[in-house]
């Protein structure tokens, strides 16, 4: 049986704009989330975000001509893609470009770039479309972005899975190793959502934090009793996955591996997960199963952990159920202190699992200052811990009731 | 160099990242400065609106050089 694991990874995010400068933040418990500020708020319920300064956007890899051609999602992108290649180290030949392929999703994808040419179309006229107006906004034109730089000339595409899009795109590209139609693929997500149709948007369908705009670091509060929703992040995060043959021939560098992926639909509600938590339970159930490990191997699960009034405490009673045998379970919410990346969020999380699993520090979950519910598991609050981990899940839940969840293990 | 000409350099410089000292009078957009189909719809945009006039179609596929473009704007710009 083939097996993959991860060679490389890559983000730029709230904290940092590479794996080192943000995990290091994250284990020392900072926070990325801040008043907006680029654009006016004055009227929006929410008004803070994990936002990314445009001083950390690195001209050197994506420089200004290009960017201006290509939503900030496919900025970001192709920023953590960069990165994650880099850090793998491959390189091709005419062979091994056909058996290489991209998969980096995204949740919305040009979400501004399309409000700012729908503005342009009602107040200028048709003229004055870019022409790179949809090129700049498809949600797969950053995988395709991808290949074209780096010549990756295997399966290419994009899955658009709302919040579970990162981790979809991982899982899926593991699946496509394993089943021998390709041996390297860049996977991960990206997201630039922090825009006014963004912002107002899920602020409509009451998805927002609202009732810490004076204090933007305590807004992220996964399973406190405070908690009032999510707080919009934007980055990216990318991984190289590989055949381990294939990377163990080359003498690459192994984080870790994809040991199991687990998928499933709510078939319930189209923002609300299914009250008994089954979806997401069912996700990790077949992940772990696909892995061939019991709930005992199980030393962290990265949570989905959005901060919002159901989810915290549907997904915390799913864990309960699948691993409640596990009385030395750690669990935590990376979103805490990065927001909610949405169609990132899976990806940055998996980079910031293998992290934990590499230095053996598990990172916090910031702001529980009052759990809401009471439970076994160590949801780890305010400060990291040093735990050695030999397995992670990792889950992520979209919109749609649409399920994802990650085995990776040493 | 007329202004038309130091206004139209300046829009390709812009637009196509290119310095300017490599840029010839017949210079092609495509084949000399790297542009790509895309760019050049998007220059002919830009000559557009810094000359305040609409340049139809089949007069834009025409201008593939440097010069096509000041030679089109000499005569047709407000």
């Amino acid at each position: 049986m083939r097996r993959v694991v991860v060679t490389g990874l890559g983000t730029i995010n709230p904290l940092g704009n590479t794996v080192e400068s943000s995990w290091s933040s994250l284990i020392n418990s900072n926070s990325g989330i801040s008043k907006i500020t680029n654009f006016e708020v004055d009227n929006y319920s929410c008004k803070i975000a994990g936002s990314i300064d445009d001083s950390y956007i690195n001209d050197e890899i994506v420089n200004s001509r290009e960017q201006r051609k290509i939503d900030r999602f496919i900025t970001l992108g192709l920023i953590a893609a960069n990165e994650a290649i880099i850090d793998s180290g491959f390189t091709l030949d005419d062979q091994s470009s056909f058996r290489s392929g991209v998969m980096v999703g995204s949740g919305i994808g040009g979400l501004d770039t399309i409000y700012k040419n729908s503005s342009i179309l009602d107040n200028q006229g048709i003229r004055k479309i870019s022409p790179f107006f949809i090129p700049s906004s498809l949600i797969n034109l950053l995988s395709g972005h991808i290949s074209i730089k780096y010549n990756l000339k295997g399966p290419n595409s994009s899955p658009v899975t709302a919040c579970a899009t990162g981790t979809h795109a991982i899982g899926d590209s593991f699946t496509i190793i394993k089943n021998d139609k390709a041996d390297l693929m860049v996977c991960g997500g990206a997201e630039a959502a922090i825009c006014p149709l963004g912002i107002s948007g899920f602020s409509a369908a009451r998805a927002l934090c609202d009732t810490f705009n004076d204090y933007p670091e305590k807004g992220s509060r996964p399973w406190d009793k405070d908690r009032s929703g999510f707080v919009m992040g934007e980055g990216a995060g990318v991984l190289v996955l590989e055949e381990l043959e294939n990377a163990k021939k080359r003498n690459a560098k192994i984080y870790g591996e994809v040991k199991g992926y687990g998928m499933s639909g709510d078939a319930y509600h189209i923002t609300k997960p299914s009250e008994d938590g089954n979806g997401g339970f069912r996700a990790m159930e077949m992940a772990l199963k696909e892995s061939d490990l019991n709930s005992e191997d199980i030393g962290y699960v990265n949570a989905h952990g959005t901060s919002t009034q159901v989810g915290d405490t549907i997904e915390l009673s799913a864990v309960e159920k699948l691993l409640g045998s596990n009385k030395n379970l750690f669990m935590s919410s990376n979103k805490s202190a990065i927001g909610h990346l949405l169609g990132a969020a899976g990806a940055v999380e998996a980079v910031f699992s293998l992290k934990s699993m590499q230095t053996k520090i598990l990172p916090p979950t910031l702001n529980l200052d009052n759990p809401d519910t009471k439970s076994k598991i160590n949801l780890i609050p305010h400060e990291s811990i040093s735990k050695p981990v030999k397995n992670i899940i990792s889950n992520s839940f979209g919109f749609g009731g649409t399920n994802a969840s990650l085995v990776f293990g040493l | 160099m007329s202004d038309i000409e130091e206004r139209v350099k300046k829009i390709v410089v812009e637009h196509l990242g290119v310095e300017e000292a490599k840029i010839q009078s017949d210079s092609k957009f495509i084949d000399d400065l790297g542009a790509d189909s895309l760019d050049t719809v998007e220059l002919v945009m830009a000559f557009e609106e810094e000359f305040g006039c609409e340049i139809p179609d089949d007069a834009a596929e025409k201008i593939v050089t440097l010069k096509d473009a000041v030679t089109y704007l000499s005569t047709n710009s407000n």
